[in-house]
Parts: C-alpha cells; sequence; structure tokens
C-alpha cells in the first residue's frame, strides 16, 4: 500500500485514484474514490449517489473554474503535476484556498518530489502522493527547510513586511 | 545600499543548506540528473562546454568593496582567477566545480549574496539603471523598488515553476538605461497629476528568438498595488502560458495570442482579488526600505568646470577619457565614472581577480565604498569628487580600466559564444575583437560617436543583438560559422528592433563589412546626427547596396 504524506505525517493511502478513462462500469460504491474530472462532469448525480467517500482529480491544464461551484461535493481535490517543472497547480491550491474557500484536502499527486513540496505546502496542498519510487519519509524533511519566507501565500497570510520585527 | 536584517541573512542561509544537501543527494546518486537539472539552474548553475557556469546574483547590479572582494575571493580560490560581467548586471563564473559550488554559496552569505534564481523557469534579478540614485535625469529612484521585488520574487512559492523565465526592469529616469520595453514586465517609476507615485506596466517584451517590445498595460498604478499586480500578472502568466514548446514559453507569446489589451482584461480580473489585501504595501515598508538607498554623506562641492577644462587642455587622454567615460551627477561637484571593461583583447566584461580588489579599494578611496554592474557589462563608480578626478584617472590606467570607449563602437556587448557555451553556432568574442582592432584609430571613433554594437553567438540573443545599433548574430551555414547583421535596433525609450540587412558573411569578412557601414553612415549623416538616427532617416537600402556591392 502507498504511504501518502498528510498533514506533515506519513499515512496509508485509503483512497483509490481512478484512471483518466474511467467510466461508471464497475464503479465501487463503498470505497473511498478520487475520480477524473470528466467522469464527475458526464456523472455527478450517480457519483453523488454513492456511499463511499468521493474526491476529484484535475490535469495541470484543467480548471479548478470548471469546478468552484461544487466543491463541497469533494472529501479530496487531488492536482496532477504531470511534470515537477509543470507549476501550473500551484496557482490552482492557492485559487482553491483563498478565492473558493474550500476546506477538504488539497493532494499533490503526479510527478511530486522532495524539493518542490516546501512550495506546495505555501500555497495550499496538505497532502502529498511522492512519486512511487521516492521515499516518504526523506521528504518529510522538505518541510523544514526555511524557517522564514517573504511572501503572503496560504501557509502564511501576512507578508514578512507586515510582520518584520 | 540594502543591508540584510536577521530575516533576510536566515533565508539566505537556509538556501545554502538546502542547496548543499540538493548537491549531496546528486552526487550520491538520489536525485538524477533530470530531477536535479532544474534545482541547479534555480541556483545559477548551468553546466557548459567546458565545466559548470555559476552565475551570482547581484540585485539591480550594486555591489559593496566588500561583496566585490569577494568575487575576486572566489574567482581566485574555486576558478581560474577571472569573472564576467553578465548584460544582466550579475557576477559569473565560468569554471567552478559542481562540489565546490555549496561552499562558494556558503561564501557569498557571508558578504550578504546568492544565486538565487540566476536562472531557471522563474522570476529572475531584477534589473535597473547603472545610474540609479545619482542621475540628473531621475524622477524616483528605482532602487527601494527593485529590492522590494527582490523580495517578494525570493522563493515566491506559486511561481517557481513558471512555463519559462521571467525577467522584469525598472526604470525612474526621463532616459531608459534599463531598457524595460524588451523585459518580460518593464516598468516605469512615475508621478501622476497630483504627485502621487506609481507606474507605467509595460509587459510582453523580450529579445530571444521572437525579439518584441512590451506593450503598457497600465498606465498608472498606484505604488501602494504593485506587488499584487504582479502576483495577478504572473498568476495568469503561470496558468496560461504555453508550456508545450519552449521557444513559444515566454509571456510575449501569449501577450500577443490574447492581444495585449484582452491580457491586461484577465490581469484586471484577477487583481481585483488582490487589490487591498495584505500585500498591499505600507508606508512603513517602504520607508524601511527607502532608508537603505538614502544619498551617501556628501560633500557641500562646487562644480570644478574650469579646473577640469584646464587639465583637459593639458592632457588630451584625459579629457578623451572624461568625456566618454564619465557622466553627469545630480550632486554638484561630484560625477559618475564607467570602468570600461573593453579594452581590446579582452572578452568584453571580463574581470580578473586582482582587478577586482582594486576595484574594491577604489570604491573605498573614491565612491563610498559601493559599484554598480552595468548591462553593458561596465562596472561604474557613482560618487566620486569632480576635484579627485584626475587622480583617479590615473589609477585607472594602471589597472586598465581607462580604455576611453564607453558608447562607443568598441564597447561591445557580447555574449560568450562558442568559446564557451555550448548552444553557440559560432564564436563571439573573436568577433569582437577583429572590430577593436580594425577600429583602433581613437579620433576616428570619437567622430562616429554613440553606437550599440551587440553581439550573440545564437539566436538565443543574450548578447542582445536585435536592440544594438548594429547587431551580429552567429549563424550556422552548412556547418561553418557565419554571421547576420542587422542595423536599427535600440533598447532606449524610443526600443526598436533592428532590421535584417541581407546574406550572411564569414568571420574573416566581419571588420571590413563594419567598416563599410560605418563608412555609409559618415557620408550620410548630417551634423551631430548619430548613427541611429541617420539609419532611421535614410532606410537600410543605402548600407545594403554598399555592403553588397558587386566588386564584395
Ligand atoms: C554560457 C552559457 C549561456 C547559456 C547556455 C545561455 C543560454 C541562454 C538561452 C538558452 C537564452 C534564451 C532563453 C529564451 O529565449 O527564453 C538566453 C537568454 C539570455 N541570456 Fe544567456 N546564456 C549563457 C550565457 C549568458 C551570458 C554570459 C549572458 C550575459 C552576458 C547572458 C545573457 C542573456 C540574456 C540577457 C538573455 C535574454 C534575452 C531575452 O531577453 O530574451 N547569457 N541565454
Ligand atoms: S546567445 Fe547563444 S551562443 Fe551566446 S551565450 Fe546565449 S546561448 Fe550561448
Amino acid at each position: 500500500m502507498q504511504r501518502i504524506i498528510k498533514n506533515g505525517q506519513l499515512v496509508d493511502e485509503s483512497w483509490h485514484l481512478l484512471p483518466k478513462d474511467a467510466t461508471l462500469d464497475g464503479i465501487s460504491n463503498c470505497d473511498d474514490l478520487i475520480v477524473p474530472l470528466a467522469l464527475w462532469v458526464d456523472h455527478s448525480t450517480a457519483l453523488k449517489a454513492r456511499d463511499g467517500g468521493l474526491g476529484v482529480w484535475l490535469e495541470a491544464g484543467e480548471e479548478i473554474e470548471e469546478i468552484a461551484d461544487q466543491l463541497d461535493n469533494f472529501q479530496v481535490i487531488a492536482l496532477n503535476f504531470p511534470a515537477f517543472t509543470d507549476g501550473r497547480h500551484c496557482s490552482t491550491a492557492y485559487l482553491l484556498r483563498n478565492r473558493y474557500g474550500y476546506k477538504g484536502e488539497v493532494r499533490a499527486i503526479g510527478d511530486v518530489l522532495r524539493d518542490q513540496l516546501f512550495s506546495y505546502l505555501r500555497v495550499g496542498f496538505d497532502a502529498f502522493a511522492l512519486r512511487e519510487d521516492k521515499d516518504p519519509l526523506d521528504a518529510l524533511k522538505a518541510f523544514e527547510e526555511f524557517s522564514e519566507v517573504y511572501q503572503a501565500s496560504t501557509d502564511q497570510p501576512l507578508p514578512l513586511f507586515r510582520r518584520r520585527a | 545600499m540594502y543591508v540584510y536584517d536577521q530575516y533576510d541573512q536566515q533565508i539566505v542561509e537556509d538556501r545554502v543548506k538546502q542547496f548543499r544537501d540538493q548537491t549531496r543527494r546528486y552526487l550520491a546518486g538520489e536525485l538524477s540528473g533530470e530531477e536535479f537539472r532544474p534545482l541547479r539552474l534555480q541556483n545559477g548553475l548551468y553546466v557548459q562546454r567546458f565545466a559548470p557556469m555559476l552565475r551570482v546574483a547581484v540585485p539591480y547590479g550594486l555591489m559593496s568593496s566588500a561583496q566585490v572582494r569577494m568575487m575576486a575571493k572566489i574567482a581566485r580560490d574555486y576558478d581560474k582567477g577571472y569573472a564576467h560581467i553578465s548584460t544582466r548586471q550579475n557576477v559569473q563564473f565560468n569554471w567552478p566545480d559542481l562540489e565546490d559550488v555549496p561552499e562558494i554559496l556558503a561564501e557569498l552569505a557571508t558578504v550578504q549574496m546568492h544565486a538565487i534564481q540566476t536562472s531557471g523557469n522563474c522570476i529572475r534579478n531584477t534589473t535597473t539603471d547603472q545610474f540609479a540614485g545619482v542621475a540628473k535625469d531621475e524622477i524616483i529612484d528605482p532602487r527601494p523598488w527593485c529590492e522590494i521585488i527582490r523580495q517578494w520574487s525570493t522563493f515566491h512559492p506559486e511561481f517557481t515553476h513558471l512555463p519559462r523565465k521571467f525577467k522584469i526592469a525598472v526604470n525612474g529616469a526621463v532616459g531608459d538605461r534599463a531598457a524595460i520595453e524588451v523585459h518580460d514586465i518593464g516598468l516605469e517609476a512615475v508621478q501622476n497629476e497630483d504627485g502621487e507615485l506609481g507606474f507605467r506596466v509595460s509587459v510582453g517584451g523580450g529579445l530571444g528568438r521572437t525579439p518584441i517590445v512590451g506593450s503598457f498595460i497600465n498606465e498608472f498604478l498606484p505604488w501602494q498595488h504593485l506587488i499584487s499586480y504582479l502576483d495577478a500578472i504572473l498568476r495568469v502568466y503561470n496558468r496560461y502560458g504555453r508550456r508545450d514548446n519552449k521557444y513559444k514559453a515566454r509571456i510575449k507569446i501569449l501577450v500577443k495570442a490574447l492581444t495585449p489589451q484582452v491580457f491586461a482584461e484577465r490581469v484586471h480580473a484577477e487583481w481585483v482579488h488582490l487589490k487591498d489585501g495584505p500585500t498591499t504595501l505600507t508606508e512603513a515598508e517602504v520607508a524601511r526600505v527607502a532608508a537603505h538607498f538614502i544619498d551617501p554623506t556628501y560633500k557641500v562641492l562646487d562644480d570644478q568646470d574650469a579646473a577640469l577644462a584646464a587639465l583637459d587642455a593639458e592632457h588630451p587622454g584625459f579629457a578623451r577619457w572624461r568625456q566618454r567615460n564619465t557622466f553627469a551627477h545630480k550632486k554638484p561637484g561630484y560625477v559618475a565614472v564607467t570602468l570600461s571593461l573593453k579594452p581590446t583583447g579582452v572578452a568584453p566584461g571580463d574581470v580578473t581577480d586582482k582587478q577586482f580588489d582594486a576595484i574594491a579599494d577604489l570604491a573605498e578611496r573614491y565612491s563610498f565604498a559601493e559599484v554598480r554592474n552595468s548591462h553593458n557589462q561596465n562596472i561604474i563608480l557613482a560618487d566620486v569628487e569632480q576635484a579627485q578626478l584626475f587622480s583617479l584617472w590615473g589609477e585607472l590606467r594602471e589597472h586598465g580600466f581607462a580604455t576611453p570607449n564607453v558608447g562607443l563602437l568598441t564597447d561591445i556587448i557580447c555574449c560568450p559564444g562558442g568559446d564557451f557555451c555550448s548552444l553557440a553556432n559560432a564564436k563571439s568574442i573573436p568577433i569582437a575583437e577583429a572590430i577593436q582592432r580594425r577600429f583602433d584609430d581613437l579620433d576616428y571613433l570619437f567622430d562616429i560617436g554613440n553606437i550599440d554594437l551587440n553581439i550573440s553567438g545564437c539566436m538565443n540573443a543574450c548578447g542582445h543583438h536585435h536592440v544594438g545599433h548594429i547587431g551580429i548574430l552567429g549563424v550556422d551555414k552548412k556547418g561553418q560559422e557565419f554571421y547576420q547583421v542587422s542595423l536599427g535596433g535600440s533598447s532606449g525609450r524610443d526600443a526598436s528592433l533592428a532590421q535584417i540587412l541581407g546574406p550572411s558573411f564569414a568571420e574573416a569578412e566581419m571588420a571590413n563589412v563594419i567598416d563599410k557601414i560605418i563608412k555609409v553612415y559618415v557620408e550620410r549623416r548630417n551634423e551631430e546626427e548619430s548613427f541611429l538616427d541617420t539609419f532611421r532617416r535614410v532606410g537600410v537600402d543605402p548600407f545594403k547596396e554598399r555592403v553588397y556591392a558587386a566588386n564584395h
């Protein structure tokens, strides 16, 4: 079982991430599922009627605006990094937390590596599914790399210049 | 200049530790080359033809004597005894060992320096006028704003993996010496009718493969909103800039695709959410930063026109140097002095360790222990007493800094080219040298007057050839190194892109070609007319005819 980082701790993964081309056929009623955006868009009523937990995941090019008024339906929103050098979802996470007031889990999936975690945490991610070949225990160190930051973001709503002693 | 407090120092020291660990993990095989690459790039570390190249950040070009001495030390202890002033006011080392870089960063941190975001697809070092704070034509000192932008952009968590690199320049003077219109964002500090401070905002300028002059999308952004507006621009770019093709990934392509007007609307729509939030700048913060840039303790002096004229008469060499390498200062009795790093036979912008030490010394004795790097790849002592100018000239001559060519044809901007750079189509430094050798007659050079001659070894345009009055671009012609010439570019307030003259030339022809171009100018010019103005009046044809004449 994959272990993921959640709120700074390693936990066993309990959610199932459905692939991009997933359909409703044979879909579990009770499992906690993270479904691709397209499945949600086409079958939201059926998905809402299930008993298990529901999350949705977005490709880097998919826009959060598309579901901004439906966020209450999701316990998890997972944002996919096709490559760690693609920073689009850093803006998505920021918007989710600050513009759309989303309080559920925002999870980084895909090419998720230790050296990006500090900034992901800052913009609003609170869960991280590291790339499978990477050691999540080692990645925990990322959160302590910087003891001070300049900008306002999700983790620290005041920029340093409003906090400087 | 800005001095770190405990917060700034902590951030830089944390970075040293972080990069030390990243390098260790790379060398231990825990990080693949592909994974390490963007990390090292964001720390200014390229891997080049012969060795890594480390680009040290010099925020908006300002260095203290202590920092200049550190450049000397690094050049001596970790490199081959020299370094290079870049066209973005930074300092580059060409030969450090990867294993040494963490140690170099630790040394830099002791003098409040770093290499953060000097490369990679992130917000780069913010640049400005090399005469900021002393220029007579300055309206607003851009340096505090550059520092505020530096802090905002340093490890901005949302914008560390942009589609492509991102460069911001700020100007606060009547003339534009910061080339703001060829930057991703150009900011011009202005005052409105009520005397309030704000910024004109240009976006989408840039050189490289697709040179574009930026578009102004906001004529007056009140200063309080600078950061929220920058956040808005960057967010639009981060989300919608192209990522499928690195040659189409700069913000200029997005602005062009959307049109500047639509881009401006998108930014505005984003900005209304951010405006008046916690990132709104406070008077206290601006005052805190600006306090680092107040005037040094200038003496009350008079201008020394008569005394200097007398020295000119006696020493023609001094007169010439003074004419080219000094710049009017806002304070009576003071003058800014440019140290030319363009003597013939030295790669433009190269400085040896001994020269760095000498510069640090001169700055202490003549100019309040500070220097500035210019994007023209020279170094400036900004606050020299006119009464000391003659003795300074003598010292500069001893150290090889007194070539009286600032702004002249031989003050060439030149990228490292094929001698160092693995992307090059052609060498660029030998072309610069051949031209410098051809134009070795100072009287003739002075008569030709102001010319920006810029050379790049490939279309990445590190040498800014598109905005040279004369631009030279290295091209590959069936495996041979050839050079394309273009005319009429400008990076000043009237920014324009150069027009290609015609088919390219072999290396051996280049000095002749430039010679012909200059001859056309000299024949065609009206009195006092500059090369650029003449070109704009007569157009490209007369130059074409001469250069490609049948006897050629
Ligand atoms: C030696 C290794 C170097 C390499 C491999 C390199 C690589 C590049 C590349 C690939 C670009 C184009 C990026 C783009 O179009 O988005 C670029 C642009 C640029 N480089 Fe370099 N460069 C090198 C050295 C330098 C040096 C020494 C300078 C300063 C003298 C410099 C100044 C610039 C500038 C100012 C640009 C930006 C042009 C623009 O605004 O688009 N580069 N460089
Ligand atoms: S212009 Fe081309 S050759 Fe010159 S430094 Fe840049 S990438 Fe290298």
